[in-house]
């Protein structure tokens, strides 16, 4: 039993292996590059609306919704980022149940590529929002004793973030297989649709995790000045109320 | 021979006891999640949305030490790299 389909090898170009990993994401990328092209090939703005269309349509809108909630500001500057982890996510995990297909969130290198991914966004997104020393001075925010706090946890979280995804969806498959053998006949279909459960729940958390570094990125000032008036206003009020 | 018996004896142990651990203690915190959730959705149901959001990530956070520990014993039953040292070395068989 394999724990990750990096093992699996299905050919090699020159030196360079081709692993079951690299293989399946060609075919994610395919499913959703030729999807959206052949949806966006016919757009219209009839009342009558295409069925693809259609769908785009609510999945961008969802999409959108959930990161104004999220954030309550322009959505439109995150979406793309924020939108792509999610779809990929979300598909290699959806697919998973397709017999055959091993999801490439399944293998550690590829939840560590799509973590880096957010940990190389959380500064650019930082510096874009708030400049060089904006972005910069919210690493010595509380205090300038928390520098050392402030980068391990930069590190930590993109780490956790991958194991996260790795670990859920190589669970999935491991659970599938250890009920294949100990109950094959209804169990395995349970453990299935509880997988597909977690795989969409997971893309969605992986998401809005990328989502909240970088809003807390981007406003790390503003949330500060709320939290600190917040407080005070809290203690304020609590001490107002013990008065009496 | 006996360092290749030590070494898988004790990293079955070990993967049983990691996940047996880990595992629920990591249920139980998310079992006061929950129940908080629960009575914060009865109190304002119209912070449903607020709550759920937060309530998904939060459980997932804590999940994910859960997940920590699975994925330790998984590499300690699957990917030993101390197994594989040894298992490589001409001697030892």
């Amino acid at each position: 039993m394999d724990i990750t389909p990096d093992a699996i090898i299905h050919g090699h170009i020159g030196p360079v292996a081709i692993p079951a990993t690299l293989v399946f994401t060609w075919i994610v990328m395919a499913i959703l590059v030729l999807g959206s092209w052949s949806v966006t090939r016919n757009l219209s703005t009839e009342a009558a609306v295409p069925r693809g269309q259609l769908l785009l349509e609510i999945v961008l809108e969802g999409i959108r919704g959930q990161i104004r909630d999220m954030i309550d500001t322009d959505p439109d500057r995150y979406l793309p980022f924020i939108g792509t982890l999610f779809l990929f996510i979300f598909t290699s995990n959806v697919l998973s149940i397709v017999p055959g297909f091993h999801a490439p969130t399944g293998s550690l290198s590829t939840t560590t590529a799509l973590a880096l991914c957010v940990f190389a966004a959380v500064p650019v997104f930082g510096i874009m929002a708030q400049g060089w020393r904006g972005y910069l001075k919210s690493y010595l925010q509380p205090t300038p004793l928390m520098l050392p706090f402030n980068l391990i946890s930069e590190i930590t979280r993109t780490i956790s973030l991958s194991i996260r995804l790795f670990g859920n969806m190589m669970s999935g498959g491991m659970i599938a297989a250890v009920a294949l053998a100990i109950a094959p006949l209804f169990f395995p279909v349970i453990m299935n649709a509880l997988g597909l459960l977690i795989g969409v729940i997971q893309s969605y958390i992986f998401s809005i995790l990328a989502l909240v570094y970088i809003a807390t990125a981007t406003r790390a000032h503003e949330e500060q000045a709320a939290r600190t008036s917040g407080a005070t206003s809290a203690t304020t009020k609590e001490t107002q109320h013990g008065k009496p | 021979m006996e360092s290749l018996e030590l070494i898988a004896m004790i990293s079955i142990i070990m993967a049983g006891a990691t996940v047996g651990i880990g595992a629920p203690i990591t249920a139980i915190g998310e079992g006061w999640a929950v129940s908080r959730a629960m009575g914060s959705l009865a109190q304002q149901p119209d912070a449903a949305p607020t709550i759920s959001r937060t309530l998904f990530i939060g459980l997932a956070m804590i999940e994910s030490s859960a997940i920590y520990c699975f994925v330790v014993s998984m590499i300690l039953i699957f990917a030993n790299p101390f197994w594989n040292h040894f298992a490589s070395l001409p001697g030892v068989q």
